[in-house]
């Protein structure tokens, strides 16, 4: 394992550190508290039992004298108890007791003392620990009763190096958990990193790992990979769209060629002015288209948003009406409009009336029949569950459920239109314009006929 | 195509001769420069040339111009800030800005920096030169105008009626405005686009040629009944009124 300077950088080893900090302290007072309820509880019990039985022997002092004392503290030396006694005259004579000499610890008057007690077990001389209070009593004498803690003082050491042992155990393994942690993360990210390096390499098709965990790096993992996919599926369309142009351009631009030439192999000056006259329509037409699609590729591209005004689609709806309406009576149909007032859209007046006028130009192209041939258009305005709906209906053929979704994309014309004038670009753009607005565009059945439906975004004003 | 005509009838009550405008074309591709200076020489105009933005702003600053025709993309200087330039300075020349960029937003920037029309490349002589001409017009015209006369048909601004040899036409609105704005161009040639931009402020294409029925309509109620059609259908170009 090697170690990598920029594991202290990472906001994990941060938030380990910190971790790590705070769970030693709360070890730290957890194995101090069981310290004071071990070793320390057994020491001051120690410390109680001396104090009773130095005051006991002081009253008994009182009491009976010298002599009451020294009967006790003989008869309990004797005892093996782990007793520590002496009971010395003023020059340090020991009187009674088990403790051969005074301490050299004792210098003040009364108060604890901690000495070494030497011991003979058998052979053996033994050097152990004791504890013991002394005090003066009257006439100089001085007596000190102790204990042999030498077991006491072990136990002690026994816990205590438990407990830093615990906690170094306890801190080591933090740190390591935390270290790893952060290891294990930054492992991931760069892994996320190196993914999107090679993405932006040109490798399109990678993607981030995604563990299945479930974490917060896999969902952003996942949450990548989709965009990932959103935009491969863009480049792909937007390759296909290339090849279609291509190929819907050659068309004509053939047909133009070859007129042209055939023209000028006729010699003749009226051949010249048809063939210059055709040209100018063909490449009116095509320049048509090449708006058309530039018109798409900006609504889809969304860069014109900050464009978008609030504006009531009701004038939009009127507008273009008013716009088709002659258009509909000559050719001896109807155009028939339904619009309420309070239709507030963020829209562009441009793009939505062009897209608007495009579902219209459509409905009157292609919204007859042959046994049906006058078109009657109906034009809705209304508010629907906090939408505002825009409904261009027809009585023509209609569109196949299983062709609505297909006649959105670019080029695409069904075999019952292609006798008629039109690039197939048509709803390509309103599709395009109602994604810019947020909106979208459904065709629907009218029974018979179609029915498109645009959907837009109610736009509650500020005022 | 035949649009000399524009210039023979043009209309005696205006103050000025647009036989002859002096236009200034900016425009560094030397192929459309000169088959657009060609164009204009050939419909009667007198016309100089500069091929990038700095000579271009040099000689339009001289003021002698009618016309100011501005590519937008030029080396040394662009389009649109030689126009910011000249309206600083307080020079109002009209400026008609020829641009390859055709969204409605860019046409909106150029209109703001303060060009007074946009006109997308490619484009179709005619509405170059209808577009030309109608800002010479608009310059030349005095604005608080209220009545508006085409032989024999009058429109009055202000009480919205409109009467030929006397007799009242009632008309919609919109064929109020629509034939306003060929009144106020009367004796030119108007387009297509023109009309679509003017009268019914859209700026895209309709693919069907609805200002054709519009059209129609209107010349139905002003022509129908009188021997003399005022409202004519020029080929390949667009509609006049005829001025006398």
């Amino acid at each position: 394992m090697q170690f990598n300077p920029k594991i202290l950088k990472t906001s994990t080893f941060r938030l380990a550190a910190i971790y790590l900090l705070v769970f030693a302290l709360s070890v730290g007072s957890i194995l101090a508290y069981v310290f004071w309820n071990t070793a320390g509880l057994l020491e001051r019990q120690t410390d109680a039992t001396i104090r009773a039985e130095v005051q006991a022997l002081a009253d008994q002092y009182r009491l009976l004298g010298l002599r009451g004392i020294v009967q006790t503290v003989q008869r309990r030396s004797a005892e093996r108890g782990g007793g520590v006694y002496l009971i010395a005259d003023a020059n340090g004579n020991r009187v009674a007791g088990n403790l051969e000499t005074v301490p050299p610890q004792v210098i003040d008057e009364t108060g604890w003392i901690d000495f070494p007690l030497d011991i003979q077990i058998g052979t053996n001389k033994q050097r152990r620990s004791a504890r013991a209070f002394h005090t003066d009593l009257k006439d100089d004498y001085e007596l000190i009763v102790g204990r042999d803690v030498q077991e006491l003082r072990q136990f002690g050491d026994i816990i205590r190096r438990t407990l830093y042992w615990a906690l170094g155990i306890a801190l080591v393994l933090g740190l390591g958990g935390g270290l790893l942690t952060s290891r294990n993360f930054l492992r991931r990210v760069d892994a996320i990193t190196d993914a999107s390096r090679a993405i932006m390499g040109g490798n399109l098709s990678s993607r981030m790992p995604v563990l299945g965990t479930g974490d917060e790096l896999d969902k952003l993992a996942r949450s990548l990979n989709e965009m990932l996919d959103q935009i491969e599926r863009l480049m792909t369309g937007m390759k296909e769209v290339s090849s279609n142009v291509a190929h819907d351009l050659k068309t004509p631009l053939t047909r133009l060629r070859a007129r042209v030439e055939s023209a000028l192999r006729s010699n003749s000056k009226t051949e010249y002015r048809a063939a210059l006259d055709k040209t100018i329509e063909e490449s009116d037409r095509l320049l048509q288209t090449f708006n058309a699609l530039l018109s798409i590729a900006r609504a889809e591209s969304g860069q014109s948003r900050e464009m978008l005004q609030t504006i009531d689609a009701r004038e939009i709806v009127e507008g273009v009406a008013e716009l088709y309406e002659p258009i509909a009576e000559e050719d001896g149909g109807t155009l028939d409009v339904k619009v309420v007032a309070g239709l507030n859209v963020l829209a562009d007046r441009q793009l939505l009336s062009q897209a608007l006028s495009n579902l219209v130009d459509n409905a009157l192209k292609y919204g007859v029949t042959e046994e049906n041939p006058k078109p009657h258009i109906q034009i809705e305005g209304k508010l629907e569950e906090g939408n505002v709906i825009i409904l261009v209906a027809d009585r023509g053929a209609g569109i196949a459920a299983e062709d609505r979704a297909r006649v959105l994309d670019r080029f695409v014309r069904l075999d019952s239109s292609r006798s008629k004038p039109g690039n197939g670009l048509g709803l390509s753009l309103v599709a395009g314009v109602m994604k810019l607005h947020g909106g979208a565009l459904l065709l629907e059945e009218n029974n018979p006929g179609l029915r498109a439906k645009l959907v837009l975004p109610l736009h509650e004003s500020e005022s | 195509m035949q649009i000399s005509h524009s210039r023979e009838t043009e209309s005696q009550g205006i103050g000025r001769n647009l036989d002859s405008m002096r236009i200034l074309v900016i425009e560094d591709d030397r192929d459309a420069a000169s088959w657009l200076i060609k164009g204009l020489t050939e419909s009667g105009h007198v016309t100089d040339h500069a091929a990038n933005g700095e000579d271009g702003l040099a000689m339009a600053q001289e003021n002698l111009h009618d016309i100011l025709i501005v590519d937008r993309m030029l080396p040394k200087m662009d389009g649109l800030s030689i126009i910011r330039a000249l309206r600083a300075k307080g020079i109002t020349t009209p400026v008609l800005i020829l641009s390859a960029l055709s969204d409605v937003d860019e046409r909106v920037k150029g209109l703001r920096a303060g060009g007074d029309d946009y006109l997308a490349k490619p484009y179709a002589f005619s509405e170059l030169l209808a577009r030309v001409e109608g800002l010479g017009r608009r310059n030349s015209q005095e604005p608080q105008e209220t009545k508006l006369k085409a032989v024999d048909l009058e429109i009055d601004l202000l009480t919205r009626a409109v009467t030929r040899a006397g007799q009242t036409i009632p008309l919609q609105p919109r064929e109020f405005k629509l034939l306003e704005y060929l009144m106020r161009n009367a004796g030119h040639i108007v387009t297509r686009t023109m009309l679509l931009e003017n009268v019914w402020d859209y700026h895209f294409d309709p693919q069907t040629n609805v200002i054709d029925v519009h059209v129609s309509r209107l010349r139905s109620k002003i022509d129908k009944g009188f021997d003399e059609p005022l409202l004519q259908t020029v080929r390949g170009a667009g509609y006049m009124i005829r001025a006398v």
